[in-house]
């Protein structure tokens, strides 16, 4: 079959390439601690791989389906209260509580996608605001929950079991990393496997692809498992790096918003995409919020909404789109 | 107890009739250009402080400068449509999201920057103090407020269903293409309807300023309830938003009245989430 042939070939092409890459960058962060001793530029470079995992995470429902969620926000919440609270209350290992939280976010994704998947365009949207404002105000409310004040995650020994390493970022660096890794990967082979195909039909022309017999609810539910998951693990990676929470810095509707900016700037459904997104908006939002956010009277979000309309409206493709790499 | 109920009715009536005519404004450019303008709180917030501005420092009450306010978010809706919407019109949906998205950004922290974080109000104004009526109190301030957005709501609704304007604007809103066949232009259509929406916004904003407190991020809530309410209503339905927003009103003061104040908007959002599962194109809607 042509298509199939001509498949191939791209893949023998750019494989080495591909590989360089991803060796390439490996090295570089493993040497980012080496380069870089001060705390700042550490803390940069773990905030813009915590956000390209963030922005993978929304990809796959948002990027490979289509399917634009406006309220990640409640996964990665449901991720940092997990895994925060199963040690605070019971002193299980935040491991074991990352993975708890990971399921947790994608089992209750698939309960809240059964009556979302109905719905489509704004629509879909428009449910996920209402369910991220939901956990937003019961976290709030919830005293058992930290309630509204937030909470603290005691000082323990320097160790990767307690996942604490006090002033020390290079593992943190070196964890999220991993986890960004991980979510790469786990995008590179869902898109390659048949679900992959199934997703992107749905993308294309939802009505066609159930004509057709793929059962849209059920690969949505899986896309939107792996989405809520990997969330809810950078939300118990920021618990632990940043070690409060609140229910404005974890639920909050921005913190969405966030999310999908970084992939949207990037280039939406691209597996480079939320890494470059990240690489431009974190470093930005941080230098305007040092320099310009001083005062305290917000300029550096002025110059923020100014750029995403700017950019929105002149680049609506990302960056990837900009340098002639669309995948789609 | 009876009275205490009959007092969460008359406020949530009230509070919806504000809700109905900011709800008016979004659906107006929803059901025109099916854009979904996430910083229609943030003109609202523009009309809030436009009033207290001209309150501080020239002295006008906050009623004689409803007007004014109306009039400077109309100019705010078509500066908006000419300068960033139109632009963005025939891109994905995520990208039109995002643009609104950013205008809502934008809009805030510059009154941020300006005015600082802090609540204000706006005292010693003509309309102040409470009636009691039927044993239950109403404030003077709220009721002109539901009153004047009542009549607003009228006078949209009077445009879009009488006049020849009107005409044209539903015509766009049903089929684009046709209308402009008859000699429509869908370019000044939709400058109209973004200017028609913002004025609502800013309407409600400066009537609002009489009794509620302004600060820059005042239009978050609003902003989230005029959704709600547009869901509701059915998208494009103004009569639909009218109805719906005394609903949402409705909700919103007895679920205050049943549980903590604080749940109240959950009452609000988990309605909406049922509301979009089972009937998606509204209560009112068609489908």
């Amino acid at each position: 079959m042509a298509v199939k042939d001509l498949f191939m070939v791209r893949k023998t092409d750019y494989a080495p390439v591909r590989m360089a890459v991803i060796i390439g960058l490996v090295f570089l962060v493993l040497f980012v601690p080496v380069i870089f001793k001060k705390p700042f530029p550490q803390d940069l470079v773990i905030k813009i791989f915590l956000f390209a995992l963030l922005g993978n995470a929304w990809n796959i429902l948002g990027g490979l389906t289509g399917q634009v969620s406006l309220g990640h926000a409640m996964f990665f919440g449901t991720g940092a209260y997990t895994s925060t609270l199963l040690f605070l209350k019971f002193g299980v290992s935040p491991w074991f509580g990352l993975l708890t939280g990971a399921m947790l976010a994608g089992g209750i994704s698939l309960v809240l996608g059964y009556p979302s998947f109905k719905l489509k365009g704004h629509y879909f949207a428009m449910i996920t605001i209402a369910f991220g404002e939901v956990f937003h105000i019961l976290f709030r409310n919830i005293d058992a929950f930290g309630g509204a004040s937030g909470l603290f995650l005691p000082i323990t020994d320097n160790s990767f079991s307690a996942f604490y390493f006090g002033i020390h970022k290079a593992p943190y660096l070196y964890i999220v990393f991993f986890f960004y890794i991980l979510s790469t990967v786990t995008i590179y082979l869902l898109d390659r496997s048949k679900i992959g195909f199934y997703l992107r039909s749905i993308n294309a022309e939802e009505d066609a692809a159930r004509s057709l017999g793929v059962s849209s609810p059920f690969y949505k539910s899986i896309a939107m498992f792996f989405s809520a998951s990997f969330t809810a693990v950078g939300g118990s990676f920021y618990a632990q790096y940043v070690t409060f929470i609140d229910p404005p810095s974890v639920f909050h509707l921005m913190f969405s918003i966030q999310i999908v900016l970084i992939v949207i700037l990037g280039g939406i459904g691209s597996i480079v995409g939320p890494l470059a997104g990240a690489l431009v908006l974190i470093p930005l939002s941080e230098f305007t919020r040092i320099y310009l956010g001083g005062t305290g009277r917000g300029f550096d979000l002025i110059l923020y909404g100014l750029l995403i309309i700017v950019f929105a409206v002149y680049q609506p493709l990302g960056l990837v789109g900009m340098f002639g790499r669309k995948r789609r | 107890m009876e009275t205490e109920i009959l007092q969460a009715v008359v406020s949530g009536l009230l509070l919806g009739l504000i809700y109905s005519l900011v709800a008016v404004g979004l659906t107006l450019i929803w059901g025109v250009m099916d854009i979904v303008n996430f910083a229609h709180g943030d003109f609202l917030m523009l009309g809030m402080y436009t009033s207290y501005v001209l309150y501080t420092s020239l002295g006008i009450d906050p009623l004689l400068s409803i007007p004014v306010a109306g009039g400077f978010l109309f100019v705010v809706g078509v500066v908006t449509y000419r300068m960033i919407i139109r632009r963005i019109m025939h891109a994905p949906m995520l990208v039109q999201i995002f643009t609104t998205f950013g205008m809502m950004i934008f809009l805030r922290y510059v009154i941020f920057f300006f005015f600082k974080p802090d609540y204000r109000s706006i005292g010693n104004t003509v309309l102040s103090g409470n009636v009691k009526f039927l044993g239950v109190y109403v404030g003077i301030p709220e009721t002109v407020a539901a009153l004047g957005a009542f009549l607003t709501t009228g006078v949209i609704y009077w445009i879009i269903n009488h006049t020849k304007i009107g005409g044209a604007i539903t015509a766009t809103s049903e089929n684009r293409v046709a209308a402009q066949l008859m000699g429509i232009d869908p370019d000044r259509i939709f400058s109209l309807s973004w200017g028609i929406g913002g004025a609502a916004a800013g309407i409600a904003g400066a009537l609002l300023s009489n009794f509620f407190y302004i600060f820059p991020e005042v239009g978050g809530v609003f902003g989230l309830t005029a959704f709600v309410v547009v869901c509701f209503g059915g998208f494009g339905n103004i009569h639909g938003a009218f109805i719906a927003g005394l609903i949402v009103g409705l909700i919103e003061s007895l679920g205050g009245y049943i549980a903590p104040p604080e749940y109240k908007h959950l009452f609000v959002y988990s309605l909406f989430i049922f509301l979009l599962w089972l009937r998606p194109r509204g209560l009112l809607g068609v489908t």
